[in-house]
């Protein structure tokens, strides 16, 4: 039988006297593109830390490939983080920032070798054009870019994605879900993605994680996107869930 | 210049400033880049209490000031690691509480205590030959530790980053936080308590400002940091001001130079 990618059985985890996540369980089988939805407040977040082993559960455990999070092998893992926690003031270039998923430190000098494996990572998303662009002058589009080069470069088999289409238009984001699926589709990778974009969720997503501290619901797309359970979540059954969190959100 | 190094005092002094602004201008670009100038403050304003203790106890100052600092330095990270507190907090509590048994320590020493001025204001005609020997202690001990610049500077620039490719943010917190904590007892004789963690930020403020790269602006914050005690000291002895507050002074005229040939942002 195979282990499952992420799977998580009673996990809790509290702030203080606020239940983050209470009592969530799932299985994510290997190579599934999953899409992590719910209202601001709702976990995700947390329950994402909990798996890249940045936040640990108070109660219940989570196994990822059969290992403790943070015994994971840091290059099973490519993680994109939101955009809008980057600090852009700091002095660095793309191709730095996409050679650190390479190194798994900032580079002082780029070899050659990573020069090409990183461009060729970045010509895969896009991002090739803007190699040698200071990281405090791209745009959230471009940065997002950078960071899922950053996160292939490494070829792992479990990407983590943190609201990826923030600061992207429509067509930007729509490129992403497709860069994403070929790469899912090509290594069998497994996807897990926070999202609030239903319609990309719909078309890309071979399950939905509806989040609301507990697990509302998991399971194929059409079968958790049912309007009365949307209702009860959101208070809101629309394709595209109307609110976009702070940096603390989920 | 040549006059001037005819004095094994300025000697001295020459060597422990430059030795320090090496220190100073290498931390400082991690200092900076997270946000820890406050850190470089609070564990001034917290060697006071180690330098108390020591005038209270008649061993050397400094000695007793860099065993007291480094673990006020640690207690800073732990608490901040243990508690929903800021940083900043955390830093106010500790320091607060560091200054106020400096206070006490002083006002039990029977008999005269002035030497705890000269460490507030810094003095060069105290730095003594064994100061040289712990400056240049520490650039060693600062050099061993240059293998660990990449993964400091990836932790500078997204610490939830460096941690889910398993670098051990928490532990090369503490390692910096104590390197910083020896860094500013060392410069207290030069610098003084008051000044010291502006040696810490100046020079790598004026670098970023310069800089594109990372890597860059290390650099360019160790020649800032080496070269204005040197310059800051001659200064000093031709104008007969205080040398700490010259040499800090001369790193905010190459602050605000950097400062004025900055484009502005767009």
């Amino acid at each position: 039988m195979n282990v499952p990618a992420v799977e998580a059985e009673r996990v809790s985890v509290r702030f203080g006297d606020h239940d983050a996540l209470r009592g969530v369980s799932f299985a994510v089988p290997e190579g599934a593109f999953v899409a992590l939805i719910g209202p601001n407040g709702a976990g995700k977040t947390t329950l994402l830390n909990v798996v890249l082993g940045l936040q640990r559960a108070d109660r219940g455990t989570v196994r990822v490939f059969g290992h403790a999070p943070h015994a994971l092998s840091a290059d099973a893992l490519g993680y994109i983080p939101q955009v809008k926690t980057l600090d852009r003031t700091f002095p660095g270039r793309a191709l730095e920032l996409v050679v650190t998923g390479i190194r798994r430190a900032w580079p002082w000098r780029v070899s050659a070798a990573e020069r090409d494996a990183a461009l060729a990572a970045m010509q895969r998303t896009g991002a090739a054009r803007v190699a040698d662009r200071a990281i405090a002058k791209l745009s959230g589009g471009e940065l997002q870019r950078v960071y899922l080069a950053r996160a292939l470069v490494r070829s792992p088999k479990l990407l983590v994605l943190d609201e990826p289409g923030a600061g992207m238009d429509i067509a930007g984001e729509a490129e992403m879900h497709h860069i994403l699926e070929d790469y899912r589709r090509a290594r069998g990778a497994t996807v897990l993605m926070i999202t609030h974009d239903w319609e990309g969720a719909r078309a890309h997503a071979t399950h939905v994680l509806l989040m609301d501290r507990g697990l509302a619901a998991f399971g194929a797309p059409a079968e958790v996107a049912r309007e009365e359970r949307l209702l009860q979540v959101f208070g809101y059954a629309g394709h595209k869930a109307a609110t976009h969190g702070g940096p603390h959100d989920g | 210049m040549g006059e001037l190094l005819s004095f094994g005092i300025m000697q001295r002094a020459l060597a422990c400033g430059v030795l320090v602004g090496f220190v100073a201008g290498y931390f400082g670009v991690f200092v900076v880049q997270r946000r820890m100038a406050f850190l470089g403050s609070g564990l001034a304003h917290a060697a006071f209490g180690g330098i108390a203790l020591g005038i209270l106890a008649s061993v050397p100052p400094i000695y007793a000031a860099i065993p007291f600092t480094v673990i006020v330095a640690i207690a800073i990270v732990w608490v901040r690691e243990r508690s929903a507190l800021a940083e900043d907090t955390s830093i106010g509590v500790l320091f607060s509480v560091s200054m106020a048994l400096g206070v006490v320590f002083i006002a039990l020493k029977k008999g005269f205590a002035g030497d705890a001025l000269a460490y507030l204001f810094g003095s060069i005609v105290a730095v003594s030959a064994a100061d040289v020997w712990l400056a240049l202690a520490m650039a060693g001990a600062t050099i061993a530790t240059v293998p660990l610049w990449g993964a400091w500077a990836y932790a500078a620039f997204d610490r939830n980053l460096a941690r889910t490719d398993r670098l051990p943010a928490a532990a090369h917190d503490y390692a910096l936080a104590v390197a910083m904590a020896v860094a500013i007892v060392v410069s207290i004789k030069i610098v003084g308590i008051l000044l010291i963690s502006a040696f810490l930020v100046l020079p790598a403020a004026a670098a970023r400002m310069m800089s594109r790269s990372f890597r860059q602006m290390t650099v360019l914050s160790i020649l800032i940091g080496t070269t204005t005690p040197a310059v800051g000291l001659y200064a000093s002895y031709v104008t007969d001001l205080p040398s700490g507050a010259t040499i800090i002074l001369i790193q905010a005229a190459v602050f605000a130079a950097a400062l004025g040939a900055r484009r502005p942002a767009a």
